[in-house]
């Protein structure tokens, strides 16, 4: 480690000190906002001192983020956050890193780069910004968005099945999958503190609203009216419970997961499905209620929170007790012996 | 061992040799070969050697497409490659000498196993069994040594309780024990190997160790050979060698550079053949804290690379063409943020997928400019294989000293190749001078990332550093606070100063020397990289026959060393041998405006000495 990385002394930090000196240019009523803000607000929780912290980012409107944080930064190139962070997190297991990333960032051009993070599980957080579309080059459809989408570059409707982020995550054997949303600051907040803690990849799907390509994507789960009827939040060891007067909940019927009513008198809150974060087999389940809530009339409500956590070693960790081993094994370092080889001769 | 001292015969004293070890990729070639080279290099001789193996892991048994082959030429005085023709070809099987007897001298010595010459192995060879070469006259005029290996083999291993397989696997043993007779060498160094090989596995340690001993020994008792042939050692400067290979000193001169600047190395890469054994060798090292990451690709391996040099590492990652295609989008960023990131390119027949088990050096131009944008960086070049450590430790060296991403260009030639090698001692390697930036007070004027020194470098803040937060990518930069900015004045600027940056590293490397020959010979020789010892046998060949020429190689391609325009204004014919179409001859005709002419080989193989020196007389005709 470079002669630089002192002994610091911890000062109490405010949202303020996180905020950089670059005007933010995201269009007004971006979902963006709201995200950068509850980042800058969670920091100062972390306790970490800033130049510890680092925010990388692929290419989109999202991946803007880093510039916008007074801490340390990179602003890289399409798709490929979580491979740059990989490295740096292997070289650094000291720094908090946080990885911005978009739909397209991700899922289309870095599709590989993230299941491979996920299954090695370094300690980084993944913040998914899911706008459904493709911001930064004006609109085309995205690998989430929905079958049928009429975008630039589809006008006719789009004819792939989108991906289930957090079904592939799981299916990558993610370590910590949650789902949270721009206009749920409260939730936001809670579910970035949770994922900093999380010894591991923590992966945040972030709902964003994309005012002006993707406009009211997401808001059969913001809008006053219906948001509650749609979403269900996720707590441990709590029942699955929603709708406008919390008057209905969700059973677990064998591997099925049925809606029922709270006010019929054959239901009691006890019988309800409780949410437990470490169950896989449940949060398998859990991650497909994913049918479209604006015109699905037997759709499950969308849950938001944290799917599913475990603990696994994080690759960093493993490696670092590779290359002690290795020492215990082969010796100190020894340059001099090294060149020489096994066998050498004098002339 | 002693059995070479109870050997009475008369000796031939040789200057040099050269043997092509031939036989199907399943026969053990490249094993023996390696263990010829150490003998032989422990023996004194100075070496050169060149694998040549298919581009299949298991190609079909016995055909032309499976032959494997390893020649090494070795002498009592310097040598500087593999040898343009072989004095003597080991032939395991029919194919191999079909493929390979034209590679041998008028009256060569032919060495066959005889079992590999059986109907089928013919049919295979593509060889009408009634004109089986060993029985028609077409072997007239060499000196044929016809031995069943097989069935001695399986003679010799009666008794052992191995299967039939595993017993005819040892039949290389028995050549290599035979050829060390011929040269009479001692089996010391092979019986070590063997024994660290086959370390808990009794059986098939006294099976190979069986077999060795009795190819020295039929060699001795059955006459085939009347005399032993002696090279006598080479005369080397004075020191301490050791035998390498290229991809491993590569990997060593990374590790050397990483432990001189007292940095972490960091190595992010994707398999591929020839720049495999890179990765293997620094795998091999993690005691020295050496973080070997395999990637999902190519991308991301160069991307890891980024990430580390980010966090302060010495950063590094190796492939060859295709590989070194997928990471030019990357090689661009790092251009941007000006970090240091050491790339090799372990060159490989192209376009595409190409030959990628053969040489060539068609990857300089896509070096020097496959990235989108003006991106320009330091390029260099090594020239033989004890050259890629020297290279790899400056290919480091002026990455940290100049915050840039740098190439280091090899090629299967001599990446697979070997050769002695007086190695430094780790006390006498350059220094490396790492400068990074210390923590500052928050209160200071901003941090400005892209402040320049005097050789335009700028600053180097790690992660970790309190008050020097600041934020890279691959969007233009303002030139000091390193903000995004689209200024266009801004813009061309920051292009200019990124290209004076890396020309001013000129001022850094060494000054482009003769490697023979004078400024005022008739012809000048120009090469770079790998073709070096071709051309240096070529022009020392021509020399002694009073042919005036010289030989000059670059290994710093990007930017040429200062003096080299004063050099070439010395001479009137430039002849530049590339194995491309004509890539280097390109930059300098650009730089120098010179009417430099082209030797092109673009057949998968290196130069022979020949084949450049008869294209130096047609010119002095
Ligand atoms: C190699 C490469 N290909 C294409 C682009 C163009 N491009 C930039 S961002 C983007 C899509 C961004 O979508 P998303 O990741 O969802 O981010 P958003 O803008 O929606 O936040 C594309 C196609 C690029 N910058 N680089
Ligand atoms: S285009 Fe959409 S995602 Fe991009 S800044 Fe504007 S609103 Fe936000
Ligand atoms: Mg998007």
């Amino acid at each position: 480690m470079p002669e630089v990385l002192k002994e610091k002394e911890q000062k109490k930090l405010s949202a303020k000190d996180f905020a950089s000196d670059q005007d933010i240019r995201w269009c007004p009523g971006c979902g963006d906002y709201s995200i950068l803000k509850q980042v800058q607000s969670v920091m100062p929780e972390l306790g970490i001192p800033k130049e510890d912290i680092v925010f990388v980012s692929g290419i989109g409107c999202s991946s803007r983020f880093p510039y916008y944080m007074n801490t340390y930064g990179m602003h890289s190139i399409h798709g490929r956050a979580t491979a740059i962070a990989s490295g740096l997190k292997a070289s650094r297991p000291d720094l908090s890193v946080w990885i911005i990333t978009g739909d397209g960032d991700s899922l289309a051009i870095g599709g590989n780069h993230f299941i491979h993070l996920l299954r090695r599980n370094f300690n980084v957080n993944v913040l998914l910004f899911n706008n459904q579309i493709y911001g930064l080059t004006k609109g085309q459809y995205s690998p989430t968005s929905e079958l049928g989408k009429k975008t630039k570059s589809t006008p006719a409707g789009s004819l792939d099945h989108p991906f289930n982020p957090l079904a592939l995550s799981l299916g990558a054997d993610a370590t910590f999958i949650a789902r949270s949303i721009d206009r749920e600051p409260k939730h936001l907040k809670e579910i970035l503190l949770r994922a900093e803690r999380h010894q591991g990849t923590s992966l945040v799907e972030i709902y964003q609203n994309c005012n002006i390509f993707n406009d009211g994507a997401f808001s059969t789960f913001t809008d006053k009216t219906n948001k509650k009827e749609n979403s269900v939040y996720l707590e441990h060891g709590k029942p699955l419970v929603f709708g406008a007067e919390l008057d209905k909940g969700i059973i677990l019927d064998g591997f099925h997961a049925k809606i029922v009513s709270l006010k019929d008198d054959n239901v009691s809150i006890d019988d309800l499905w409780v949410h437990d974060e470490t169950d896989r087999n449940k949060a398998n389940i859990l991650v497909r209620f994913f049918e479209d809530n604006a015109t699905d009339a037997d759709a499950r409500p969308r849950p938001f929170g944290i799917f599913y956590q475990e603990e696994r070693g994080t690759y960093e960790d493993s490696l670092s007790q590779q290359l002690e081993q290795e020492v215990e094994l082969k010796g100190a370092p020894d340059l001099n012996k090294l060149l020489a080889g096994a066998n050498t001769w004098k002339k | 061992m002693t059995l070479e001292k109870e050997n009475t015969q008369v000796k031939n004293v040789l200057d040099k040799v050269t043997i092509l070890y031939a036989g199907d990729s399943g026969d053990g070639i490249q094993l023996i070969g390696n263990q010829f080279t150490n003998n032989t290099a422990l023996y004194g001789n100075d070496l050169s050697t060149f694998p040549d193996f298919p581009a299949e892991i298991r190609a079909p048994l016995g055909t032309l497409a499976g032959v494997s082959g390893f020649q090494i030429n070795f002498g009592n005085s310097s040598i500087f490659t593999p040898g343009d023709l072989c004095d003597v070809l080991v032939a395991m099987n029919a194919a191999s000498l079909k493929k390979n007897l034209s590679r041998l001298k008028k009256r060569g010595t032919i060495i066959v196993n005889t079992a590999g010459f059986d109907k089928k192995n013919l049919r295979l060879a593509g060889i009408d069994p009634a004109d089986n070469p060993l029985t028609n006259s077409s072997l007239e005029g060499f000196k044929v040594h016809e031995i069943d290996i097989t069935k001695m083999t399986r003679e010799n291993l009666k008794e052992s309780s191995l299967g039939s397989k595993e017993r005819d696997r040892c039949k290389n043993m028995f050549v290599l024990g035979f050829i060390y007779w011929i040269y009479n060498r001692s089996l010391d160094s092979t019986i070590d190997f063997l024994e660290r090989k086959f370390k808990g596995k009794q059986e098939v340690l006294q099976a190979n160790l069986k077999v060795l001993k009795s190819g020295y020994h039929f060699a001795d008792t059955s006459e085939t050979f009347s005399n032993r042939f002696e090279v006598k050692p080479a005369e080397m400067q004075p020191g301490k060698y050791r035998n390498i290979v290229g991809n491993q000193a590569t990997a060593l001169g990374l590790i050397a550079a990483a432990h001189r600047s007292d940095m972490n190395l960091f190595y992010g890469g994707y398999p591929i053949t020839p720049a495999s054994d890179i990765l293997h060798e620094l795998a091999k090292h993690k005691n020295f804290g050496i973080k070997t990451f395999q990637a999902e690709d190519e991308i991301a391996g160069v991307c890891s690379a980024i990430g580390a040099s980010f966090g302060g590492d010495l950063a590094t990652t190796a492939s060859s063409g295709p590989g070194i295609a997928l990471k030019g989008e990357a090689i661009g960023l790092a251009v941007m943020m000006e970090l240091p990131l050491v790339l090799v390119n372990v060159q490989r027949g192209g376009p595409s997928t190409g030959l990628p088990t053969k040489t060539e050096q068609s990857d300089l131009l896509q070096a020097m400019y496959g990235r989108n944008g003006e991106a320009p960086m330091p390029v260099i070049a090594a020239q033989s294989p004890s050259d890629c450590f020297e290279m790899a430790y400056e290919a480091c060296r002026i990455a940290i000293e100049h915050m840039t991403p740098v190439f280091l260009l090899t090629d299967g030639y001599i990446a697979n190749g070997a050769e002695p090698w007086k190695f430094p001692s780790a006390e006498a390697l350059k220094p490396i001078v790492l400068k990074v930036k210390d923590a500052r007070a928050e209160e200071d004027a901003p941090y400005l990332p892209y402040k320049r020194n005097e050789d335009l470098v700028r600053e180097w803040a790690v992660p970790g550093t309190a008050g020097a937060e600041h934020r890279l990518g691959g969007l233009e930069k303002d030139k000091e606070t390193g903000n995004v900015s689209y200024d266009p004045e801004n813009h061309q600027e920051m292009v200019k100063i990124r290209a004076a940056k890396v020309n001013r590293i000129a001022k850094h490397i060494p000054k482009q020397e003769l490697d023979s020959g004078t400024t005022s010979s008739k012809l000048l020789i120009l090469g770079w990289g790998s073709t070096y010892g071709s051309i240096k046998t070529a022009a020392k060949e021509l020399q002694s026959e009073g042919v005036d020429v010289a030989h000059a190689q670059i290994r710093y391609i990007h930017p040429f060393p200062e003096n080299l325009g004063e050099i070439l204004s010395n001479f009137d014919k430039v002849i530049i041998p590339e194995l491309n179409d004509g890539q280097l001859i390109k930059l300098i005709r650009d730089r120098y405006l010179i009417d430099a002419k082209g030797l092109n080989k673009i057949k998968g193989l290196p130069f022979r000495a020949q084949e450049i020196k008869e294209e130096v007389l047609n010119h002095l005709k």
